[in-house]
Order: C-alpha cells, then structure tokens, then sequence
C-alpha cells in the first residue's frame, strides 16, 4: 500500500522513514550484547540473532531458566524478541519464528516428528522456492520427512529425494535448495556462522582529582593522552585517521573536538599540536574534571623505523602533517588538489578531491586543446562593442576596460551535454584572443544567433592564458 | 685560514653576477612578483621561474618529480584571476599540485608558512589580492627566514598591489607582452611572453626582460625591434616556389 493511500485511510498515521544502515548497526550492538548468554553470537539480517549456548545453559540453571533470561533482558531493554533453543541453527530459526513461544528442542528429541508442524517457509528458503515448493504440494515440513532417508522404506525415499534434487540441481546457495536446508537443519551438513567479533575503539581517558580551569594544564593533560593513545595505536599496529576529545565539565555538560587527519598517524606531538588549535575556544567554567581522547577511526599502519638521521627528523614537517595542520585552521574543504575530470564543459572537467586520495585514471588530453592557466569561477559577461564578419569581437570591454583584439584561435565548439543539461542549453564557441597589448584570454559567444534557443548571443570571458 | 677566506669571497663574488639570466644556479628563496589582477602572466611567470628552478637545481633528479607543489590563494585573489585549471597547468605540475583557497590574507599567510615548513614540496606559489593589512615587513620577513630555513622556494604573486616594504630577495613587476607569431597559424596567439622588470634584488642589478617558458627552461627572447632586425623576412616561403626553387630565391 502506498503511503498516500495509507494516510487516506487513516490520516493519524505517524511516518518513520525506513533506516536499514542504522538498524543493521543496532543489530550489529545486539550482537555483542547478546554474547552474556554463550561465547559466539552471529547476525541473521534484518532482525535475527543467533548465539551459540553451548555449555552454557548450566550458568543460568537450566535452559528454560536461559530463555526465562533472554525474554526478561530483551523487555526490560523494550525490544519484543521470540526465542528458542535447539541444536542446530536452522531448528532454533524455524522453533523462533514459527513455532511456540521459548520452544526448546532437546538433543535426543527427533526434529523432524517435532518440527513437522511447521510450514516449509521455516526452513530459511526464498520466496522463489517458497513459490515452487507451493505449486508442488510440499506445505509443512512433513511432506519433506519423506525425502528425509530416515523411515521405513530407504529405497523409496531416496528416490524421491532423487527426484528433488535433480528439481533444484542448479542451486547451490543454501536458501535457495530445500535439500541443503533441510540437510543443515537435522545436523547432517555443517553451517558456518560468521560470528561477531567487538573490536574496542582506542581509547584513552583521565579523571583528574581536581578540576582545571587553565589552559597550560588542559594542554599538559592532552599531551599525555596523546602519549597514551599512541601507546595503544601502536600496540594494535594502527595508526589514528580521526580523533574525538570529549571534555566532561563540572556542571555536567560535555565539550567534544573532533579532528580528521590526512594519513594514518602514530605521532604524539602531532596530535597534541592540532588539538592545541582547537582549544582556544573551550570555556572552562566551573572546571573540567574529565578528558577522554578516542580514535573512531584508525587504519593499519605498520610499526617503521624512526629516523636515524636527527637532522632529518627536525628538518620540516611530512606532508601528511602538513595537511592536517592546514585543515585543522583553514578547514578541510580548503586544501584540495585538481583532477581531471569526464566531460568537454570546462568547468565541469576540473574537480576537486582530498589532497592524498589517490587520482582516478583519465583519459589523456588532446594536445591541440590548449587550455588557460586559470579559470575563472564564473564566466564574466563581456560587452562587445563591435564583432568582426567572422564572428569574432574585435573590441570589448571587460572590468571597464576597453580591450582590442589582435590575434584570433578559433572558434573551439563545445555543445552542451544533452544527457545532463535542458533541451535549451546553448553551445558555446570558444575563442584564444590576445590584445594589443599581448594580454592572452579566453572568451566564448553562448549560442549562434538563430538557433531558436533565444535572443542574440552573449559572450563570457572565462578564462586567462599565462 | 685567510687563504680559505679569501677563496670562498672569490668563489661567491664569481658566483654573484650582477647581471641577472635564466637558469643560474643560486635562485633566491623568496621572490615577488607584481602584476595586474586582469591578467595571469604573474602567475605564469612563477610557474616559469619555479621550473626554471626545479630543473636547474636537481639535473635529472627522478624523485625531485615526485614532490607536489603548493599553490595558495586567498579569496580576493581568486575572485580577480579565477583558481588554477588542470588542463593547462604544465604536463609535469599536473597531478603534483595542491591548492589551498585560504578565506582571508591571514589564512594565505599561514598555509604558505606551514607549506615552506613542509620538507614534502618542491616549492611554494602565493597569490595574494592587493595590500592587505596582515602582510607586514615583518610577516614577508618571517616568510624568508623559513624558506631559507627549510629549503623551499617561495614566489608570491601580489595581484593588483603596490610594491611596499617586504624583504624578498627578487622583486619583480610583470606584465603581459605580445607573443611571436606561431609557426603554422601567424594570427593566432603564440607563446606566453612576459615583460619581466626586475626593480630590486639583492645580488643582481635592476633590469629589464622579455621571458618565456619552453619546456621548463625559462627562454630570453630578444626585443621584438631586434629580432625583427636579426631575422631577414623572406615574406611567405610557399608562393614564390610556383615558378622558381627556393634555392634560386635565396641565390638570387
């Protein structure tokens, strides 16, 4: 149903745009928490979980006592969560969402007398499978214990089971073969689970007896975090890409400095200089009683051999050091490097990226395209005061002043990029120019008079030769 | 001890010629180059001379070509001369350029100190609007100490700006002259060519220059009245051979 349509039929209806990043990412958390009830606990998409108990149920006094555990945690967090208990993954699946309430499947108990109930969809199997298996009759997960091998008559069985596999012979992947499933769900076929595994984020942090109020102790207390942070980055051969520092002051509110750095970085000195500009607007108030210095975002970074070479190591900055200092006063938009870009339209085939990220290939250029040194943001009107018959402005003015044209290149036709553009876009001529005193410029007329696509053309200077 | 003395003042004063040409060895680490906003020759004059200097300093260096170049602009400049296109940047400044758009003259100023400190550039190029208030004696001088600190070369282009107190060691004034006609297409715009004044440096005597860059050679080219006087014209080569060999012309 539409939403439109939904709202028609009841207009209180409240809208939640869908978030599936974000939920992924609660999943991901529950996971983690999930692991208090076994050592491995893995994600089913979009919202299963499963956690390997195995061992574990004693810690709790039973597994009735475990599933009582896991539905009182999951309500008192305010989640609504069905779980079961079975050997396999596939049972504890299908008993979670289809069959009773905290369902547990004892180790001797036969799964297939006890699941049989059950309709095929809990085997895990697409839609597409789900549809077929429909047209063939197979409803419940009984009308599959025939293809078992497990009865009276083997002969029988393993035809029919014949018969099923060559049906789905082509499919290979588990959700999509009711055999695997079946398979995996009586135990007879192993099913890897990937399980999740926490990976802490760098942290270092001081609780300070007394709360400072200056400046020349915030600084000391920030370089020994980043001393500790180093320590820590380099125990795990990583190197910081972003840093957070989280400021808790006396009256409760929360100060955060976020940095991001250019390359992987590993340097104590480095950090704390950045963080030094960053500082200058903190209000203490009442005093600052806690400092917590974070690394969201590390990348590897191999443990190398420090300079031999002092004077090396005193001689200026690295680039990457460079950069973030740039970035940390200028901001990070501010330093960029050009790239060439897919298009003909010269201002769209010019980018601009992040100083160190690698340039994308691109085609090489036509050397009888002789470009400007530097292009201008936007392309400024020029009045012309009189064209030649050729096309070409003899005489114009341009930021009040009168200019005269000597030498002509040209015309360079650019057609506007129908794909991306209005059908009314113009083209445009382009024209190499130098005046009379040698001044080299490049000026174009948008559009020919007559094309239907307005009045009479203007013309732009858009660029400056050296 | 006095001998040795004596050999390094003979040695240097050989190597301090007064008369300034393209290509010598000791580039000054700080120049400035003045010009007008309407035009880039300031730009391109220290593109030229950065070349000039890259390929005179380190002969065939592979790993010199590796190093980036910083390019900083502040606002005002941006807005007079537009930013820096790839496509005609010289081949080899191409994919080694790092812009920096400063917002105000102060910003300028600390993204080229911080790129002079940086042991990771080839050079540095500054393109400044006017004469803004932030950029003292004091600040061009501290400029200088830290190019000749750290090695790395500085030229600042001050677009639309009279040529106050500042301690670079070349100052040039710049402007757009004609270029030589094309070989193929006489009328249309040749090589760039700048009028390049020197009017205060250091070592050298004041001035005056016709300069272009080929191939990241900075190029003397005599004055046009000269050349004109070097250089017989013998008008259009093609039409004359209807009748007779170019041999018999240049005979006759």
């Amino acid at each position: 149903m539409l939403l439109a349509d939904a709202r028609a039929l009841c207009p209180q209806l409240a809208a939640v745009p869908a978030d599936p990043a974000g939920d992924l990412a609660l999943l991901e958390k529950l996971a983690l928490w999930a692991q208090r009830w076994g050592p491995w606990s893995a994600l089913d998409p979009p919202d299963g979980l499963l956690v390997d108990t195995t061992g574990a149920a004693h810690l709790w006094g039973g597994e009735e006592r475990l599933l009582a555990d896991v539905a009182a945690a999951c309500a008192a967090r305010g989640l609504t969560a069905r779980a079961a208990l079975a050997p396999t993954a596939g049972a504890a699946w299908a008993l979670a969402h289809f069959g009773p309430p905290a369902a547990i499947l004892g180790p001797g108990d036969d799964p297939l007398r006890l699941l049989g109930g059950l309709p095929v969809a809990a085997l895990r199997l697409d839609d597409d499978v789900l549809a077929v298996l429909r047209r063939l009759g197979v409803k419940r997960l009984s009308d599959l214990a025939g293809v078992s091998g497990e009865g009276d008559y083997p002969a029988a069985q393993a035809a029919a089971r014949d018969a099923l596999a060559r049906r789905f012979r082509n499919r290979r992947s588990p959700a999509a073969n009711p055999l695997i499933r079946l398979d995996q769900l009586l135990s007879r076929v192993p099913e890897p689970l990937l399980p999740v595994i926490a990976r802490p984020m760098p942290m270092a942090q001081r609780r300070l007896i007394e709360p400072i109020r200056h400046r020349d102790l915030l600084d000391r207390v920030v370089s020994d975090l980043a001393l500790d942070m180093v320590r820590t980055l380099e125990a795990r051969g990583e190197g910081a890409r972003r840093l957070e520092l989280g400021l808790w002051r006396v009256d409760g509110e929360v100060l955060l400095r976020r940095i991001e750095l250019a390359a992987a970085t590993r340097e104590a000195s480095h950090i704390t200089r950045l963080f030094a500009a960053r500082l200058d607007d903190v209000a203490a108030g009442f005093g600052i009683e806690a400092v917590q210095l974070r690394a969201s975002w590390s990348e590897p970074l191999s443990l190398s051999q420090a300079d031999l070479d002092a004077a090396a190591e005193q001689h200026g900055t690295g680039l990457a050091a460079c950069i973030d200092r740039l970035s940390v006063r200028l901001g990070p938009k501010a330093i960029t490097r050009p790239v060439a870009r897919a298009s003909h339209i010269p201002e769209r085939a010019q980018g601009w990226q992040a100083p160190l990220e690698p340039v994308p290939p691109s085609q090489g250029l036509l050397a009888f395209h002789t470009r400007p040194l530097k292009l201008l943001d936007r392309a400024e009107r020029i009045a012309v005061l009189y064209a030649s018959p050729d096309g070409y402005p003899q005489r114009f003015r341009w930021r009040g002043k009168l200019r005269e044209v000597v030498r002509v290149e040209g015309p360079e036709r650019i057609a506007p990029e129908w794909w991306r553009e209005r059908s009314t876009a113009r083209l445009r001529d382009y024209y190499r120019i130098e005046d009379a005193t040698g001044r080299r410029y490049w000026i174009y007329r948008q559009g020919i008079a007559g094309d239907g696509r307005g009045g009479v053309p203007d013309w732009f200077l858009h660029g400056l030769y050296a | 001890m006095s001998s040795h003395l004596s050999f390094a003042r003979a040695l240097s004063r050989a190597r301090h010629e007064s008369r300034w040409r393209p290509g010598l060895a000791d580039q000054p680490f700080h120049s400035e180059i003045f010009a007008s906003g309407d035009e880039a020759s300031a730009a391109g004059l220290a593109l030229a001379l950065a070349r000039d200097a890259l390929t005179s300093q380190g002969e065939g260096g592979a790993e010199e070509d590796a190093r980036h170049v910083l390019w900083v602009q502040d606002r005002k400049a941006m807005q007079l001369g537009g930013r820096p296109c790839v496509q005609g940047l010289p081949p080899d400044l191409r994919h080694r350029l790092i812009h920096v758009a400063a917002a105000t003259p102060e910003d300028a100023l600390f993204a080229l100190e911080e790129g002079l400190k940086c042991r990771d550039f080839a050079c540095v190029i500054g393109e400044i609007a006017g004469n803004p208030r932030a950029l003292t004696f004091t600040t061009s001088r501290r400029l200088s100490l830290t190019a000749e600190r750290h090695g790395v070369r500085l030229w600042l282009v001050r677009l639309d700006a009279a040529p106050d107190l500042s301690s670079a060691r070349m100052r040039w004034q710049a402007r757009a002259a004609p270029s030589p006609p094309p070989r193929w297409n006489p009328t249309a715009p040749g090589t760039a060519t700048w009028h390049a004044e020197l009017f205060r440096a250091r070592r050298h005597a004041p001035g005056e220059w016709m300069l272009s860059d080929e191939n990241g050679h900075l190029h003397l080219r005599p004055e046009p009245d000269k050349r004109a006087a070097a250089a017989p014209d013998f008008g259009d080569l093609v039409r004359p051979t209807v009748g007779r060999s170019l041999a018999a012309r240049a005979r006759a």
